[in-house]
């Protein structure tokens, strides 16, 4: 639905250039909720406000449901831009116009008749459960409301795509939860595409179906959230499952285990102390809901070095576990 | 003189000082407005950037504020003898400095409101796919007209201070009637009434200003 191809952009100020997207490839697939995940100047804002030219790159191919938008121009630019819906961090409305005003105003920009505004900003306020702060100023109305109209103001054309820049970062840890399970709800019921950008790792936990972590304006890693996650060296996995620096005693092996599904269905740690007769301390560990499986990572010391544990770290490998061993001189050998 | 000499006096310096304020005013807002507009959009990181015709505006609007209104009135009577077909004395030639002050005066303030709207605001309307023309009088006027209104009445005030200068060089009005009657012929009662009706005029401009713009502002 989104493909991103070579994207650059390169932002000078007198003599100082700084590459805010260096040469990034994204395809999002219809229907998925794809988030990019970065600190503040990773680029990835830039990288958003690409996909529909509120930033002209320097170099590269953006298309949009199979169009080519660096092709496009005018008129036919703000075509394509009225079916690609987007939300912003501060939200973007209008102090000036009501609720009901806002979620207007996009119709008024396409064209839509007077008689139909009214019952589809009817609909669309209904969509996002406004109907009745239709008469509100946005200054009267909390800030989850607030991102509420942006959204409803978003599909007024009925995109097929929603970008989102930070759509929750200026919102409370509730409100956040609440507008991400309505963008999910959106995304399952309209089959809305969803490109989002966060710098929050609960986002991606929460409603993205792949993701990319993204630092000084490339992509780290990048693919399905569940693989990603099961990938031995993950930033994400890493973000997601914050372990500390590990303390590695001499004579003994720590390992990181990543596994799908509850740890109840696989009860590695007793199988493991009981095939090899080893006592096995666990360090530390979590377990998160990543869409509709569940994902978690133990931290477990064995006694020995790693290379007395071989056995035991094959035994791991072979329950289909994601397994990293931390400390020396198996560094090379995993 | 007694009061009964004064009010006749009094009414018609009144009703110049609003004739010249008022019409002044409105061609000041139109005109202001405009320059102001244009300086926003020509900006470097305007709608529509043209660095040079922006710089050219801002000089010109520079010089016009630096220019002590006294000056600039006596300055420009050749360019207001060409408006009024050589006529620069009465009312109706005031307008033409009047409004000439005016202008960059209201223009930087419309340009301060315009900036004070939300960036964010402006994208959106961009990322649906809203058109210029559809920006400037959907988004920056109407999002700025609380700040448009309150800069509308600091120029009229302005503008009735101008009218008191004009009229000592003869455009008549409230200024006149202080200098020639108040001051030239020590009639203390006179000047106290054109300071009072001043301070009058100045407090009502300035109360229906803040009403309407605090009327329009929902923030």
């Amino acid at each position: 639905m989104i493909q991103i191809e070579k994207l650059r952009k390169v932002y000078r100020s007198g003599d100082r250039t700084v590459t805010a997207v260096d040469d990034v490839d994204l395809t999002v697939r219809e229907g998925e909720v794809f988030g990019v995940l970065g600190r503040s100047g990773a680029g990835k804002s830039t990288l958003l406000r690409c996909v529909n030219l509120l930033e002209r790159p320097d170099s590269g191919r953006v298309l949009v449901d199979g169009r080519d938008l660096l092709a496009l121009k005018g008129g036919a630019l703000r075509e394509a831009r009225r079916g690609i819906g987007m939300i912003h961090q501060h939200f973007g409305l209008l102090s000036s116009r009501t609720v009901a005003g806002n979620v207007a105003f996009p119709l008024e920009v396409m064209g839509v008749p007077r008689a139909e505004r009214a019952g589809r900003v009817a609909e669309l306020l209904e969509l996002v459960g406004l109907t009745e702060h239709a008469g509100a100023y946005p200054a009267q109305i909390s800030g989850g409301q607030k991102q509420r109209v942006g959204i409803a103001r978003a599909l007024a054309g009925r995109p097929k795509v929603l970008l989102s820049d930070e759509a929750t970062s200026a919102l409370d840890p509730e409100t956040t939860a609440s507008i991400l399970e309505l963008l999910r709800d959106l995304n399952r019921r309209l089959g809305l595409t969803v490109l989002l950008i966060t710098h929050e790792m609960e986002v991606v936990k929460r409603i993205c179906d792949s993701a990319a972590v993204m630092r000084a304006g490339r992509f780290v890693e990048s693919g399905p959230v569940q693989r990603l996650l099961m990938e031995p060296g993950s930033e994400l996995a890493r973000g997601l499952f914050p372990l500390p620096e590990p303390d590695v005693r001499p004579g003994t092996t720590v390992v990181d285990v990543t596994f799908e599904g509850d740890s109840a269905d696989r009860p590695f740690v007793s199988s493991l102390a009981r095939t090899y007769a080893i006592d096995v301390n666990i360090l530390g560990g979590a377990v998160e809901q990543i869409g509709d499986t569940r994902i978690g990572r133990l931290r477990v010391e064995l006694p020995g070095d790693p290379e007395l544990n071989a056995a035991q770290l094959a035994h791991l490998r072979e329950s289909g576990l994601t397994v990293e061993v931390h400390g020396t001189s198996l560094e090379g050998a995993r | 003189m007694t009061w009964a000499e004064i009010w006749p006096l009094l009414r018609q310096a009144t009703v110049e000082t609003l004739y010249m304020a008022g019409v002044s005013a409105a061609l000041t807002a139109a005109f202001g407005l405009l320059v102001g507009v244009l300086l926003v959009l020509t900006d470097r990181r305007g709608l529509l950037p043209q660095p040079l015709l922006n710089k050219v505006l801002g000089l010109v609007v520079n010089i016009g504020r630096s220019l002590p209104f006294l000056i600039l009135m006596v300055a420009i009577i050749p360019f207001t003898k060409l408006v009024t077909g050589g006529v620069s004395i009465g009312t109706t030639p005031f307008l033409v400095p009047l409004t000439i002050g005016g202008i960059p005066f209201y223009a930087r303030l419309v340009e301060i409101a315009l900036r004070e709207v939300e960036p964010g605001v402006v994208a959106a309307a961009t990322a649906m796919g809203a058109t210029r023309r559809e920006i400037v009088t959907k988004v920056l006027l109407r999002e700025a007209r609380p700040g448009l209104v309150s800069g509308l009445s600091v120029t009229v005030i302005a503008l009735i201070g101008y009218t008191a200068m004009a009229g000592a060089l003869g455009g008549g009005g409230l200024g006149y009637l202080a200098i020639s009657h108040g001051y030239e012929r020590f009639e203390g009662r006179v000047m106290l009434a054109t300071v009072l009706l001043l301070i009058v005029i100045v407090l009502a401009v300035q109360a229906v200003g803040d009403l309407v713009a605090r009327r329009l502002s929902h923030k």
